[in-house]
């Protein structure tokens, strides 16, 4: 078997979920190659030739990827894949853009957003927000997946794969970027961060996020949100926490102001030990909840921060 | 222009699955079921760029068997044009799917097919992308603003980092993500208009696609249960706990 990773990175940075996709990769077992696909990007080349389990590195060095946009790098991917058996990408918005592409032009099913491998064909993953789980076998000659990067543990970086340079440019000319408005933080990145706080309707406005930062700044968390709280303009979407937001499964998880809707929960039910703070006792929230306090929260964040 | 949505029935979001006793699947019998709350904002963009005027037809397709049109009907009622249903009691691979709408796309010949980015029961996130690669058209996915301009449309899309917008060359494909707009509710009187609005039924079988699954669906279980937790009464008493029994925060 060989395997065929995606690298996610922004053409400076590898992604550190990249190294939770490589886990995932491993148990399925095979000779694993990886895909650095952008522009000015042999820094991340470098670093993830030395990831751990990793064979040979694939650099794809063109203006065409550098937004790595679907329409270009599908037909990259779908031409380098006639020589793997296995084609992976992390369930990010990068991967969950372009990978069903990539298995429709090569007439496969993808198996979306897996959380454990059974076996080189057989997958893990949740449904109807996570709950349920199913196991999915794929018939296809070719599997096409997205891993969930919460479901497995980074590998190690302290390997030393060959890099190769492809030459062959792949630009479909249908798609063109034209700008970006990325969300500046000094904190820690949502998915990966080992405590995230988060806030919901409870928070009543954007201002009273900012009690959430000091307790953030002192537990080295990043800070997350409801739909709620995004949708009422508190806070930029790519806070939001959930099935259609991130996804996350920290040590320590504190729902600030959160009822606990079933599509909140699927997006942090997974984290190790989860606080919930709201001041209705009845809140979904404290049956998922190790420890609950209920209190009205402009009283318990000031507090909290004052004892950390 | 023609604009096409695809919706896809689901169960209803407020509902909590069960799993079947025998790990078959999850029970939808008797369950409430509902338009897919994306899809649902895919019929709305579609309607109001109709009433922008740049779109002149809107028309909703569902797949599946004769209760998906309920949705169909809801559609209309939100202000769709025309229905299609194509009729199956098959479970189909996303793969398939793309296959079935990708006939409708040759046939009815839209510029714009807006779906939703993910169906709320299978949580695939993949019917737009591969509708797209199998019509060769640009995507614009996860989209929380459309804009289109001349032969061109604006898509700006909800990614890991914050914002990004791009240019398509129409014809498109853009799926929807929450915060693209906020779907109308139908009236009284557009419910009932709803009712004579055309729906064509076709079957699936004559559109001669292989339809077999790709995929084996083993088990399916139900999550792990959280261990019951302990309600504190004070934030020191919070803190304690988190410092010496959760061992999370030093």
């Amino acid at each position: 078997m060989s395997i065929l990773v995606f690298a996610e990175h922004d053409n400076s940075q590898l992604k550190a979920d990249t190294l939770k996709t490589i886990a995932a990769a491993q148990a399925i077992g095979g000779d694993i190659h990886l895909l650095v696909a952008g522009h000015n990007c042999q820094a991340v080349a470098d670093a993830v030739s030395k990831v751990n389990g990793v064979s040979k590195v694939l650099v794809a060095d063109n203006a065409a990827y550098e937004h790595q946009l679907a329409e270009n790098i599908s037909l990259l991917v779908t031409e380098l894949a006639a020589d793997y058996t296995h084609i992976i990408a992390t369930a990010l918005t990068t991967g969950k853009n372009f990978m069903p592409r990539v298995a429709a032009l090569l007439d496969v099913a993808q198996i979306s957003d897996i959380i454990a491998v059974e076996s080189s064909d057989t997958f893990v993953r949740p449904i109807y927000a996570g709950n349920a789980i199913a196991t999915v076998q794929s018939l296809d000659s070719k599997k096409v997946i997205t891993v969930r990067p919460t479901g497995f543990d980074a590998v190690a970086t302290d390997g030393s794969a060959e890099i190769v340079a492809l030459d062959k440019v792949t630009d479909a000319g249908i798609s063109s970027h034209v700008s970006e408005e990325l969300s500046v933080s000094e904190r820690p990145d949502l998915g990966a961060a080992s405590v995230v706080i988060s806030g919901g309707r409870g928070m009543q406005n954007g201002d009273n996020f900012k009690l959430l930062d000091g307790i953030a700044d002192k537990l080295g968390a990043a800070i997350g949100a409801s739909r709620a709280a995004v949708d009422a303009g508190f806070v930029p979407n790519d806070m939001q926490v959930g099935q259609t937001g991130k996804i996350v499964a920290p040590d320590l998880y504190i729902a600030v102001g959160i009822s606990g809707a079933i599509q909140h929960l699927a997006g942090m039910k997974d984290s190790k030990v989860i606080v919930a703070i709201n001041k209705d006792a009845e809140a979904p929230i404290f049956q998922v909840a190790d420890y609950g306090l209920v209190a009205d929260l402009f009283d318990a964040l000031p507090e909290l921060e004052s004892k950390l | 222009m023609k604009v096409l949505v695809p919706i896809k029935r689901v169960i209803d979001y407020n509902v909590k699955v069960r799993v079947k006793a025998d790990n078959s699947n999850v029970d939808l019998a008797n369950v409430k079921m509902a338009i897919n709350p994306f899809c649902e904002i895919a019929v709305e963009e579609a309607v109001r760029l109709k009433e922008a005027g740049t779109a002149t037809e809107v028309i909703a397709v569902s797949i599946g068997d004769k209760s998906c049109q309920e949705q169909l009907r809801t559609a209309l009622a939100l202000g769709a044009d025309r229905a299609i249903q194509i009729d199956t009691d098959q479970n189909l691979d996303s793969i398939n799917v793309a296959k079935l709408l990708q006939k409708v796309v040759e046939e009815e010949q839209p510029q714009l097919v807006i779906l939703g980015k993910q169906a709320i029961d299978s949580d695939n996130n993949q019917t737009g992308q591969m509708l797209a690669a199998l019509t060769g058209m640009p995507q614009g996915t996860f989209a929380s603003a459309v804009s289109v301009d001349g032969d061109k449309v604006n898509v700006t899309r909800e990614v890991d980092g914050g914002l990004q917008t791009i240019a398509l060359n129409l014809p498109a494909i853009v799926t929807t993500d929450l915060r693209l707009n906020e779907p109308r509710y139908a009236s009284l009187p557009n419910i009932m208009k709803a009712k004579r609005k055309p729906l064509d039924v076709k079957a699936a079988a004559d559109f001669g696609i292989d339809l077999t699954s790709r995929t084996n669906l083993v088990k399916v279980t139900p999550p792990a249960e959280r261990q019951a937790g302990i309600i504190v009464e004070s934030i020191d008493e919070l803190v304690e706990k988190l410092k010496n029994e959760a061992k999370v925060i030093s």
